[in-house]
């Protein structure tokens, strides 16, 4: 396994890229149109993603969509992790209600 | 002293369980999972808060609530449909993201839950099995963080996947 998936979803960018292709592909001009940095600095991290597999590109007439790609992030060891932790921080939450409750 | 979730995966037969003990009486605890006056101080993952609209805790009944952003400007519908009810000890439903009425976003996975209670040594204990209906659908709302993600693709990305 590549090792350098890890290096690509350790940052945050590339995570909020991550998080909105995995509901719809996009073209790269509707991925820039979420963040503020520029459209080269969005193309980089775009690019770490389709290096590293997390993406796949496919040309759609004239434009480029990049899709999330599943099955590589299935291979990542901590991609039950988010999941993880949000249970984790609600039923911290409910440990407090429970003390009053 | 902060509990520990214990999450497994059983990924050939598409399910995913959640464990977790609390130092409450198991009472307690099933009120805090089916009182939404009391979900509603818990379940929305911080700094996100729920917001329940409607909830009719029977079998055929549901759970519409919105998850609500800390700027209060966005909203995530989520409906909850109740089928089976054994008080004190389980119920099953099936979650999906909806619209504010109630109407079923069909573009996001649905997930069925198995949410039993025990009681343990030290207070009671709560598994919840998870189960969705395709390799797809799991991948998918994994990946998302479950409505945390969902949240997140909606704008609040860096608070919640903050490592």
């Amino acid at each position: 396994m590549n090792h350098d998936i890890f290096k690509a979803i350790a940052d945050p960018t590339r995570r909020a890229i991550l998080t909105l292709l995995a509901v719809q592909a996009m073209t790269p001009n509707a991925i820039a149109g979420h963040f503020d940095s520029t459209r080269q600095a969005v193309s980089k991290h775009i690019q770490v993603l389709v290096d590293c597999d997390a993406v796949k590109q496919q040309q759609t007439g004239r434009e480029i969509y990049y899709h999330f790609n599943a099955q590589k992030m299935k291979e990542v060891d901590q991609w039950l992790e988010p999941f993880r932790k949000l249970w984790d921080n609600r039923f911290n939450q409910l440990d407090d209600i429970l003390k009053d409750l | 002293m902060t509990n520990n979730t214990i999450i497994t995966k059983d990924l050939p037969n598409r399910k995913i369980n959640v464990t977790r003990p609390f130092a409450a009486t198991v009472d307690k605890v099933w009120k805090a999972f089916t009182d939404s006056t009391v979900l509603d101080q818990w379940w929305a993952p911080r700094p996100w808060r729920a917001e329940t609209k409607t909830m009719n805790f029977t079998e055929g009944g549901y759970w519409l609530y919105c998850m609500i952003s800390p700027e209060g400007d966005q909203k995530a519908w989520c409906k909850v449909s109740f089928h089976t009810i054994v008080p004190g000890q389980s119920f099953t439903s099936t979650a999906n993201f909806c619209d504010e009425d109630g109407n079923i976003n069909e573009d996001f996975p649905a997930m069925h839950w198995l949410v039993k209670f025990e009681a343990t040594a030290t207070g009671a204990q709560v598994v919840v099995d998870i189960s969705f209906d395709n390799d797809a659908d799991m991948n998918k709302i994994v990946e998302m963080g479950f409505e945390g993600g969902f949240t997140m693709a909606l704008g609040n990305l860096d608070e919640l996947f903050a490592a």
